[in-house]
């Protein structure tokens, strides 16, 4: 079995090309060019602006878009030509796992229904009561409960709800799953649980997992490796210790440094100006120059190829090697040592440490209201 | 330009009290408990108060009864003082004297597209807010318009004037936004949520531009945010807010340096870190209770890893270091309870 388990080459996909004849809309270059490789077992990212193409990119890899050129092969076969049995196959292989848990979720289903859809076309030999069984095991799995299966998604949480997608993405066993900003929508502390879920099931089944975010401390904290996009293309790819540590793109070393609280607060840290030009009439040369701090006149007419040199980080700019010796990386914040402690502590104690309390209340704390007080 | 903060006010030195809250209480018709319950905030000139805590914790909500944008058929405030440059407002009078509308205090919104009218022109949204608070002529407005959308970095002002909301992208709109707040010379922004629909890059802007004004005029600014990395990029004071309640208070460093109750340092350790990845992240288990769910004594006690019987007694939001108050029965941690792995 080969180690690459989703390959893209060189793919394109251009909107509004297949239009009214003569049709003026301009063409919009989502995904312009995109080669790579992802392999079996991972967790690769995809990082970027707003409307820089990671959706498409990933619906393309997932073949719920098809590509204007290029090929994407799943498992060694190629994906963009797959009908009827073999495509039914390739979905149940790739799941997808969505942004928003209200949205994604068909309110007139219960979980149960919904957890269970994708058990009757993917195996439809299972009996009503296997079937039940099954769904069961995957709200378990995912850190519900069996009995939620009789409910509805409006009765859950954010993050339940997000379970819930999962619990739906596993269903038909799949090899990988693409997710599309699958915890942008959560607060912190529920975020948390749902990557430590998708951190375990990763590890338990095996899984490949395709995470689309635009936190970088998400993509740190979850990714092998990572691809960082800009209009359409991919401008510097690598494991992700490699990027964050020694991030070699002006794009990559802008999108760290724009990470709040990254350096010193007294440090203006909107390193790039403006925002990304439309994907409609991309800028030539180098699609980044208009923002770049680096950018020379030689960026405005030469394209840059992302080429891997001899350690496999790769990266798609003219002059960064000058540029990495002569600006420090952005790094991250100290936390003192008062505070670690304090997090240390508290993790033991929500990792199921037991908790003794050496003191009594202070009775002075327990008095009511402010207001009462005075 | 927008003009500097106003040279005929008195007090106007950098860190003279500006805004303080004591003592909001206030609950939505037929609910039985309060959704802000004795929340006391303060901001002082030239300072950015930032409110933190997951959604649901009531930081729009007390936002929204600051402003007087809290109707009496709906909610119900029971208590609250509001002290705005020493005038005295009774906030459960929920009458707000015009004068403070607009004029002192200015408001950016969650949701920058319900804020901004679809159907009128940039220029003229802008324009109708100064008109409406200074007078003047129409061209005068316009050319003001114009100013500050320039000063809020907005390329190409006199043409974006005649552009409509949806042709501009979201930092656009959050930057059009924060003109029509800046357009009547308020001491005091209030901003939900600035940044939160915005890419990071976007986001590093606004929170440059955000800090430029409260340097250039001296304003006053509550930043209500879920992301405790804007907190720390931007925040010189921070309230942490929990179930409508403020559980710890204090300078942006004693807070990230010093974090005494167990939400904030729960908070923290769930935080991917850049520094640390990989293994798994810390939680705060469960989610914030419903209002109706929320339980007696420390409203926390539900989800904390720490809670012992004492905290069915509501804990006081007592000092533990200069400026710095905390809402706990154990905090700090490590002097009250020890933890067997
Ligand atoms: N069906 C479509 N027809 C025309 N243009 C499209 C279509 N789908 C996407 N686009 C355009 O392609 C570009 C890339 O969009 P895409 O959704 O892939 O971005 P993204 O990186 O996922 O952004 P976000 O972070 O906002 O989700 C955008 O300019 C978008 O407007
Ligand atoms: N108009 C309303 N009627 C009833 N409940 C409301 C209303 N607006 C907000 N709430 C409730 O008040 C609580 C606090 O909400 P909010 O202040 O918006 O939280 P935050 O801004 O911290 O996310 C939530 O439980 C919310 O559901
Ligand atoms: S090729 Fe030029 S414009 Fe592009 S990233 Fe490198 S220096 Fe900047
Ligand atoms: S008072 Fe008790 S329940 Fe509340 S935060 Fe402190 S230890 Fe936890
Ligand atoms: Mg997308
Ligand atoms: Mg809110």
């Amino acid at each position: 079995m080969s180690d690459v388990i989703l390959e893209a080459r060189d793919v394109v996909k251009h909107f509004g090309t297949g239009g009214r004849f003569l049709s003026r809309a301009p063409v919009v270059q989502a995904v312009d060019g995109v080669s790579l490789q992802i392999r079996r077992g991972e967790t690769f990212a995809i990082v970027g602006e707003s409307g820089c193409g990671k959706s498409t990119l990933a619906r393309l890899l997932m073949r719920l878009l098809t590509p204007t050129s290029g090929s994407v092969q799943f498992d060694g076969r190629e994906v963009s030509g797959a009908r009827g049995e073999a495509l039914k196959t390739l979905r149940g292989q790739m799941q997808f796992i969505f942004q928003d848990p209200f949205s994604s979720l068909n309110p007139r289903m219960t979980v149960g229904k919904l957890v269970g859809e994708p058990l009757e076309i993917h195996a439809p030999e299972l009996s009503a009561q296997a079937r039940r069984d099954r769904v069961a095991d995957l709200l378990r799995q995912v850190g519900l409960r069996a009995e939620h299966a009789g409910r509805y998604p409006h009765e859950f949480s954010g993050g339940q709800r997000q379970r819930i997608g999962i619990a739906r993405a596993l269903a038909s066993g799949p090899k990988l799953i693409i997710g599309d900003e699958p915890v942008s929508a959560l607060d912190v502390s529920v975020q948390a649980q749902v990557i430590n879920l998708l951190g375990d099931l990763s590890r338990d089944l095996g899984l490949t997992l395709v995470i689309i975010a635009h936190d970088l401390g998400v993509i740190r904290h979850m990714s092998d490796r990572v691809a960082v996009m800009y209009l359409g293309r991919i401008v510097e790819m690598g494991r992700a210790e490699d990027v964050f540590a020694e991030p070699r793109h002006p794009y990559t070393r802008a999108l760290l440094a724009s990470i709040p609280a990254m350096a010193a607060p007294e440090d203006h840290k909107a390193t790039v100006r403006g925002e990304m030009p439309s994907p409609s009439a991309p800028p030539p040369g180098c699609r980044f120059h208009t923002r770049c701090p680096f950018a020379e006149a030689r960026c405005a007419s030469e394209t840059p190829v992302l080429s891997t040199g001899d350690d496999a980080h790769a990266v798609a700019c003219h002059f960064w090697r000058d540029i990495a010796a002569q600006a420090a990386p952005p790094t991250p914040p100290r936390r003192s040592a008062e505070a670690e402690a304090r997090f240390e502590l508290y993790r033991a104690a929500t990792e199921g440490g037991t908790v003794t309390h050496k003191t009594a209340t202070d009775p002075q704390k327990q008095t009511t209201k402010t207001t009462e007080r005075i | 330009m927008v003009a500097t903060y106003s040279d005929t006010q008195q007090d106007n030195l950098p860190g003279a009290e500006l805004l303080s809250l004591t003592g909001l209480s206030l609950r939505f018709r037929g609910q039985i408990n309060d959704v802000v319950d004795d929340v006391a905030l303060e901001v002082r000139r030239g300072e950015v108060l930032c409110v933190v805590g997951e959604s649901g914790c009531g930081k729009s909500v007390t936002s929204m009864a600051l402003m007087g944008l809290l109707p009496a058929d709906s909610a119900q405030i029971s208590s609250g003082i509001l002290r705005i440059e020493g005038e005295e407002i009774d906030l459960s009078s929920q009458t707000l004297p015009v004068s403070m509308r607009g004029n002192r205090v200015a408001m950016i919104f969650q949701e920058p597209m319900t804020s901004l009218n679809p159907a009128f022109r940039i220029g003229d949204q802008i324009g109708e807010a100064i008109l409406r608070h200074q007078g003047g002529t129409k061209p005068a407005a316009r050319a003001r318009a114009q100013d500050l959308l320039q000063r809020v970095g907005i390329a190409n002002p006199a043409q974006r004037l005649d552009e409509y909301p949806h042709q501009l992208s979201g930092g656009m709109r959050q930057r059009v936004m924060i003109a029509m707040a800046l357009a009547n010379d308020p001491q005091i922004l209030i901003a939900d949520e600035p940044t939160t629909a915005l890419d990071v890059t976007i986001q590093a802007q606004i929170l440059d531009l955000i800090r430029d004004l409260r340097d250039e005029t001296g304003m006053g600014t509550i930043m209500i945010t879920h992301d405790l990395g804007v907190v720390a990029e931007i925040a010189d004071t921070v309230a942490v807010m929990y179930g409508g309640q403020v559980v710890e208070q204090g300078p942006v460093a004693e807070i990230f340096d010093n974090p005494q109750h167990p939400y904030t340092i729960g908070l923290m350790s769930a935080m991917p870190r850049l520094d640390a990845p990989g293994g798994r992240l810390a939680i705060v288990p469960g989610t914030v209770p419903t209002i109706a769910n929320m339980p007696e004594g420390c409203r926390f006690r539900t989800r904390c890893a720490f809670a012992a019987a004492a905290c069915v007694a509501r804990p006081a939001l007592v000092p533990v270091a200069p400026d710095h108050a905390v809402a706990c029965h154990f905090a700090p941690l490590e002097t009250h309870v020890a933890v067997l792995a």
